[in-house]
Parts: structure tokens; sequence; C-alpha cells
């Protein structure tokens, strides 16, 4: 019965979106805090080091904190404010029970935890054990996520586990193991300065990694030239040597045509690919036909731009690769970032200073969230779930046995497709926000209006949280303690701040409490995130992701300690692949061959405009938390329709009027942004809001085959000029889904 | 302190990427109560993304400060150029007109002109200013001289040309190595050049 008890506007009242404008104290500047705590800011993947001023077990503002060598102080305007999710006024402080017409009523803990465990044993005697799902997510510690992984084989004894990460990072890691054989970036941020070449692939650096911009601007300062493939100009493309506007999609193109240039003019290290690859001969194969012009066609772009490309990358003596969600969001995903890796080997410029590549984590924990086992074919330290001696190892170490553990189970979009299907009937979700972040909305509002049974663990009543039977008040990354590993691979530690408020309990307590009801206590006996940790650390040993070395000591004395780091003695890895070794079993890098493919919807006479959809730099992810606070809203308050004055211009469309975009699936009517920075085939609509402006109403439930990512970047939509939105969604406050 | 330590500020416009960081920490300030004393211009943003932060440039002979009829706004040692007296500004704005920069702003619910003073209470016990720390393209930097200049491709000039007035400020910007003072004049108001941005030029290719 999973329905919103009371209207959405009636939710809205009571739960919010509300804007926190003012600090704790108010605007004081007599009061000294109690304390500065140095911790990390949780709105990306890069994980800036930052102080939270504490005052009376409240988060009263923030101090930049210099020492840590990542950042050195600097923060982008979600790190600055990160500290207004505190103390603020939708803070969910019980445990509250979907009570039909009068909305969510406040009930114990005991009847909280004993309800949603009694729905989790019914719906698994009445339609077996995978009839209940999990999903997890990136901004959770590491601790939270390996618990995840863990309650799910354990307690919950459910295959079907995944994460938002799926929606994020999966196309990235399945490139890099199939390449390198490891899912990290392969070097720490401190090369990129030093690379003279740097290829920046569908990366909005400038929005959704600000603080990777002082990196690049000082590798420009050092003589490097800078390539940005974005159908937009983005704010670091303006000041590139090269901007190649490409079409959403068509990113193939110049990858492959960059090497049949670089081949051609004999700048490929033939000597590293014959020491260190497998698989060149079928690269050099596929990439026959990428002339420049071929290449250009695919790309959309003029051919002169993929030559220069070459020019560029080819001859340099290191570079860089940053790639991110532009190339990645697709259903050819993973072969888009093969292609883009495939330049960086066949250079051979890798494993060494100023060489090497990078994909930019965009969730908190990306990278971490995505190791420690709460993906439905994972168990902890990356190992995989199929593989009998990696069951085996984790088993000893639950204390299970090996038979016990779950095989593979369905990642988040199938999951949400088996629900439909009436195969999955219980949802358990914490630390995600399908409604606003999963493609094809009213897909997903269908699924989750099917559940016999769906809870969901957050500290604000999300989007999402609104369909759910039980919301458990769970904890702000600032109420605990647990480690991320940032974009770098760096592990790092979050310290805790303040105590949850009264009423709300830590994410871990809670995992635990339900696997307590749920038989498995004996499994559970943590007194602490750091038991969890040290827990961690034994299951990741001997995986890919070792972090057997790492304790939150080293952490906090070294500033983050780079996994793999397989002994406590072990300086751990900050650059991988040195001396050209790489993590298969023959140590070789295995090229990929690839050949581009259309998009799951490409354009048509119905539907002949492409939409891309993507972030602001004031927002991350689904908005749950940054839609709560003033100046993050006051900087974007509502989705835009980026278009550009030539396409505007035929379909009679001015700056600020009113324009429904609409896909097959989906619309939504949002003001126009009349602006030359972006192709004239395509419009922009950036995602973090819900309802009647979420940009996932048109996006398309396309997945790519092997990671699972959906197609967030290109689907065909048609854009019209329409009068002002009326009705109770358009009247929401702009931050709620309404539009002004 | 020798010549060699002093602490500087440098902008870079080329630098900037337009994402506010700047003015949310300037707001936090406890005695700006949320309010930013920089300012960030959107140059044209039909045309283009670029941006540029503006904060008090510091003039060596500060015309906000000549043409106060109060003598609200004094000068330290240092030669910072702090905000206005709260017991004697009269709110006449006469500096609001008289900034070349566009700097000080009116604040009608207080009845005083309130500026960036480069976070006086910061620098002066040997921190940085808060715009400057937290920028995360490094368009904003307080350092030394010597730092920049190993650092940087840039000139770091500080010589205005408005007219047949020259300013010269203690704020730094950072510009390509044949500019010696920046000329403001009025002809070039209004020319953008912004066809370069355009992606639809782009496309068209060679």
């Amino acid at each position: 019965m999973a329905k919103p008890p009371i209207t959405i506007p009636e939710l809205v009242a009571q739960f919010g979106p509300t804007l926190n404008r003012i600090p704790a104290n108010g605007w004081n500047a007599e009061a000294e805090p109690d304390r500065l705590v140095k911790t990390h800011c949780c709105f990306c993947g890069q994980q800036c080091g930052i102080q939270l001023k504490v005052k009376d077990n409240r988060v009263i503002g923030f101090e930049p904190w210099e020492e840590f060598p990542f950042n050195q102080g600097r923060l982008c305007p979600k790190g600055v404010k990160r500290y207004m999710q505190d103390e603020h006024p939708d803070r969910l402080k019980a445990p509250l029970v979907r009570n039909e017409g009068a909305g969510f009523v406040p009930v114990s803990w005991n009847e909280a935890l004993d309800k949603v465990a009694g729905e989790i044993q019914r719906i698994q005697q009445t339609y077996g054990n995978d009839a209940f799902a999990l999903l997890g997510g990136a901004s959770l510690t590491n601790e939270k996520a390996y618990l995840m992984g863990k309650f799910a084989r354990v307690a919950v004894k459910t295959a079907n586990i995944d994460y938002n990460g799926r929606l994020c990072m999966v196309s990235a890691g399945t490139a890099a193991k199939k390449i390198f054989g490891i899912d990290r970036s392969a070097n720490p941020w401190s090369d990129i300065p030093l690379a003279k070449a740097i290829l920046v692939a569908g990366a909005n650096v400038a929005e959704c990694a600000p603080i990777t911009t002082n990196y690049l601007w000082q590798a420009r300062e050092n003589g490097a030239r800078l390539i940005v493939m974005d159908p937009r100009m983005t704010p670091i493309a303006r000041n590139a040597d090269l901007f190649i506007p490409v079409r959403s999609g068509g990113d193939i193109g110049v990858f492959n045509g960059m090497l049949h240039v670089i081949l051609e003019r004999g700048w490929i290290n033939r000597e590293f690919i014959a020491r260190h690859t497998t698989g060149w001969e079928q690269v050099e194969e596929a990439i026959r036909k990428y002339t420049p012009e071929y290449a250009a066609k695919i790309a959309g772009v003029p051919a002169s731009m993929i030559v220069r490309a070459a020019e560029i990358w080819g001859p340099a003596p290191t570079s860089f690769l940053l790639h991110a969600r532009g190339i990645e969001h697709h259903s050819k995903g993973v072969q888009n970032c093969m292609a883009a890796i495939n330049l960086v080997v066949a250079s051979g410029r890798i494993g060494r200073e100023g060489c090497g590549y990078a994909m930019i984590t965009g969730q908190g924990n990306g990278q971490g969230g995505r190791e420690q086992g709460q993906k439905c074919d994972q168990l902890p330290g990356g190992r995989d779930i199929e593989n009998p001696e990696h069951r085996n190892y984790i088993a000893g170490v639950w204390g299970v046995p090996e038979e016990s553990i779950p095989h593979k189970g369905l990642s988040m979009v199938p999951i949400f497709e088996a629900i439909h299907e009436g195969k999955i009937k219980g949802l358990l979700a914490i630390s995600c926000n399908p409604m606003v972040s999963l493609p094809n909305n009213a897909y997903i509002r269908e699924a989750l209006e099917k559940l016999e049974f769906f809870c969901q663990i957050d500290f604000f009543l999300s989007e999402t949280a609104r369909y759910a039977d039980v919301v458990l008040a769970g904890s702000l990354m600032e109420e605990d303690e647990g480690t991320t590993t940032n974009v770098e691979g760096r592990v790092i530690h979050h310290r805790k701040a303040v105590d949850p408020p009264a009423g709300a309990r830590v994410d871990w307590q809670i995992i635990c409490d339900l696997a307590s009801r749920l038989g498995a206590g004996d499994k559970f006996q943590y007194r602490s995130a750091g038991d969890i940790f040290e827990e961690l650390r034994v299951a990741s040993k001997g995986g890919i992701c070792d972090y057997y070395g790492i304790s939150w000591e080293r952490i906090d004395r070294e500033h983050g300690v780079f996994w793999p780091c397989p002994s406590p003695d072990h300086p751990g890895t900050p650059r991988l692949y040195e001396g050209g070794r790489f993590n298969h079993p023959d140590g070789k890098a295995h090229f990929q061959a690839v050949e581009w493919t259309p998009a799951a919807e490409e354009t048509d006479s119905e539907y002949p405009i492409i939409l891309t959809t993507g972030r602001v730099v004031s927002h991350y992810l689904s908005g749950t938390q940054t839609r709560r606070i003033g100046a993050l809203v006051d900087q974007y308050p509502q989705p835009l329709c980026e278009i550009h004055p030539l396409l505007a211009g035929k379909l009679g469309i001015a700056e600020g009027d009113f324009v429904k975009v609409e896909s097959r699936r989906g619309s939504v009517t949002v003001r126009a942004s009349v602006v030359k920075t972006i192709r004239p085939d395509t419009v922009f609509v950036p995602y973090h809001w819900p309802l009647e402006r979420a940009a996932n109403n048109m996006t398309v439930r396309a997945i790519d085959p092997v990671s699972n990512i959906p197609e967030y970047k290109i689907c065909a939509v048609r854009v019209t000029r329409v009068s002002a939105p009326e009705g109770p969604m358009a009247e929401l406050q702009m931050e709620a889904g309404g539009v002004r | 302190m020798n010549g060699a330590d002093i602490m500087e500020f440098f902008i870079d416009h080329s630098r900037c990427i337009g994402c506010r960081a700047c003015m949310q920490a300037c707001e936090e300030c406890d005695t700006h109560r949320g309010v930013s004393m920089i300012h960030l211009e959107t140059i044209m943003r039909a045309d283009s993304v670029q941006t540029a932060p503006q904060v008090c440039m510091h003039c060596e002979e500060p015309i906000c400060a000549q043409v106060c009829p109060a003598d609200a706004i004094k000068m330290t040692a240092e030669g910072v150029v702090l905000s206005s007296l709260k017991p004697r500004c009269i709110g006449c704005s006469n500096c609001v007109l008289a900034c070349p920069f566009g700097v000080p702003k009116y604040k009608a619910e207080i009845n005083q002109m309130m500026k960036c003073d480069m976070c006086y209470d910061r620098t002066s016990a040997g921190k940085r200013p808060m715009c400057a720390t937290v920028c995360p393209s490094g368009a904003l930097t307080f350092t030394t001289r010597e730092n920049i200049e190993r650092s940087r491709q840039g000139m770091a000039i500080r010589e205005w040309q408005f007219g047949g007035e020259t300013v010269r400020t203690k704020v730094n910007v950072l510009v390509p190595g044949n500019v010696k003072k920046i000329d403001v004049s009025i002809q070039q108001i209004g020319t953008t050049g912004t066809d370069e941005y355009d992606v639809a030029n782009l496309l068209i290719g060679d």
C-alpha cells in the first residue's frame, strides 16, 4: 500500500522542503564555537576537507581546513553551506508510520522496527526471500555500505540489493576493470598539474567537481593544453585550448577518430603496447574506418576538431584523461569509457608522474560506496559474488555457511522492473531518492505504488519517502562517524560533530536493530562504527580494494590513506599501475575494441530535439538536502531549459518563456534560458527537482547491458512554448517542485 | 615580516567559473549577517558563461573615502580600505556613486554603506580572506607576489586608467604579459566579441 497517505501539498506543508537560512545560533559574531571538528563535505565525491563549528551540540557554521592537502581550504557553495542541513526544521525526529488520510504518524522505535521486521518476514514467507529488495546509496560511509551488503545477505537473505551508484559510477568502473583490472581512478589529483595534455570528456568540472578546476588551471599555468568535450560550453570549456561541442552520444566518434589520427601520425607507443598490453590488433582494426570525416559525422562536430585533438594528445610527453557522467550515462556507457581509456593505453602514458586517468566520482562516497558489497553482484573488498573463493572468504568473515550467501541479484533499474512484474513485493531503501533520480519517473512511481510494503530510512522526508509505509529517522553524515573514499581512492575520516537529535538514530544502529529482529543479531554485534570498520578491513583483506592496513588513526595522521593498503606498514597506493603492471592475471592492460552504436532513442520527426540532463553547482543529486538550504536554492531556484537562440527562434521561444519539454514518457514545464553556449540540436534540463519539474519524467529507461547504468544523457524530446503552468503542483514553492 | 612574505590579493578573471563559493562564504561572516560583500557579475549569460568576481580593490587613494562627507571610511596602515564606521556613516551614498569599481553598496535597512574590507578581522590575525580561501578555481588568491610569479603565467598589475584618471589599487589582477595597465575607456563598453563562444559557430568548422 505504498502511496502518499495525504496529498503532496499537504506533505510539503508538514515536512518541507523548507528553506534553512539562519545559522543555528543566529548571526552572532561574539559566540565562539566550543570546538572545530575537522571532517569533510558530504556533497560530492571530492570530499573536501572542512571544519564544522560546534557549540552546545549544534553545528553553527564552518571554517576552511587549509591543511587538508586535497582542497587546501577550497570549497564550492555546497561545501560552504553544508552546515545548514543541521538544526533543520524538516529534520525527522521520530519513526513515522503511514496512516491513510492522516499522513505520517510518529510511533515508538520498537513499534516501527517490529513492523518493518514483521513485514520483511511476512513478504519473504509468502513470496520467497528475493521478493524483498534493498536499496543503498553512495552517500553512505564505507561502514554503512558494508553493513547494508552484509544485512542483505546475512539478515534479510535476499539476492536483491543494489545502490544508487548504479546511476553514477558503474560504466566507469566496468570499463576500468575490463581494461586495467581495478575500478578506481589511477592517479592522485597531484598528478593533474604535471600533465601537458588533458582531455576532459563529459565532465562539467566547474559545477560538479569545482575543486578540480584549480588542478586543471594549475596544469594550464604549467603549459598543459586542455581539451574539453561537452554538448554545452561549460565554464571550463570556455577557456579550454580546444572545446569539442560533441553531440550527446557521439563521444566514440571523437575517441576513435583521435586514435585513428594518432595511429596514422605514428604517435602510439608501440613498445609499451607490445610489453604491457593485449588486444591492440582488434583496436587497430576497429578504428581503421574512423577517419576524421567518418568520426566527425558520429560526433556531430567538424573533422578538424578531431584532428586538432589528436595533435594535442598524440605527441604530448605527459597526459591525463578525466571523464564523468557525460560519457558514462549512456546505454553504451561502458563502450564510451573504454574508447576513452584506449587513448591512454595506446599512449603508454599511465602509471607515472603526470600520466594517467581518472573517473570523477559524483556522489559523496561514490568510490567507497561501490567497494564494500552493497552492489547486487559484489562482496566486500570489491569481490565477485559468483567467485567461489571470494564467497568462501567472506562466509568465513561473516561466520555463515558459504551456501547461505545469496548469488547475484538484480541491479537498480531491474529491481523496479521486477516490482512491476510482481516479483518483488517489499523494499527497504536508504540514501537514495528514486522518485527524483531514476529515469522515466512515472514508471518508478507506479512501481512504488505496487509494493506491499516500503520502508525508507532518511533524515528528511524525501520525495520517495512519501511513498513509504514506515519511515525510520536516520542520521546525517556529521551525526555519525566513519570513513569514505574520495575521488582519488584516498580513504578519509568523517568525524562525528554532533549527536543525532532526540528521536532519530544513527543509521548503522537501525540496521543492526533490524538484523537482530530478523534473528541475525549475533552477526551484528557492533558497539561503534569503528567496530564495523575493523570488520570491513578484514573483509577487504586480499581483495582488490584492500583496506586491511588502514586504520582511523592512520587516516588522521596521514590526511587519508590510498587503497590498496594491504598491511599496517604499507604506505598505501596513491598511483596505480606503476611500471606498467596492471591488475589482470597476465599483468597487462587489456585494450577493448569499441564500435559506435546509436542511443536507445534517437531523435525523429515527432521528437526532433536531443535532451541531455545534468547538475548545477548549488545542488547535490536529488536535492533532498540542498533544496532545503536557502542560500543554495536562491542561487539556482528552479530548473531551466537551456536552448540555443537558433532553435529557440525556430520554435518562437524567447528568454524566460515557459516551455514544455516533452518525451514519449513525460514532460516538464520550466522557463527557457536562451543561450549560445549549447548545441542548437540539444536542450539541457538539470535533474535535481521533483514532480512536474523532474527532468527524469522524460528520460528513457534504457540501461547499459553490462554496467546497467541508465541513459540519462540522451533521449528525444519536443519543446513548445506554453502559458504559465497552473494547479497545485505548480503553486508549490520552487524547492518543492513548483514553478515561478 | 619582510617584503617577500607580504600577502597580497590577486584576481584572475580567466579562472572564474561562476560558482559563487566566494559570495556564499562572504555572507557567512557574522558581521555581514547573510549579506555578501563580494559581487559576482555574470557578464552576458546569453552569449557566454563568463563571470567576474568583484572585491573591493582597495585603492591607494580611495575615492570612496575622499568623497565621504562624514569621514566614515578609514584606511588601515596596511592600506586596507575599511567598510563604513557605523557611528559616522550617514547613508548618503556618495561613495556608492564615486567608486569606479561599483563596490560599496548602500543598505537601506541599516542606513549604512557596507563593503568588502578584505576580511580585516581574518587578515589582521594572519588568516586569508574567506573568499580567497574557499575559491575553488584560484580566481581569487591571497598569497605572496613571489608565489604568484612562480606559479602563474599572467602578469599581476594594479594600475587602472579610467579616462584621464589613473587609479592604483592594493588588489592585483592577472593579465597577459604585454598589458601594463588596464585601460577602462568608454568605447570598450558594448563590444563583447562574444561570437567565439557561440557553439553554433564552432560547429560550422573551418
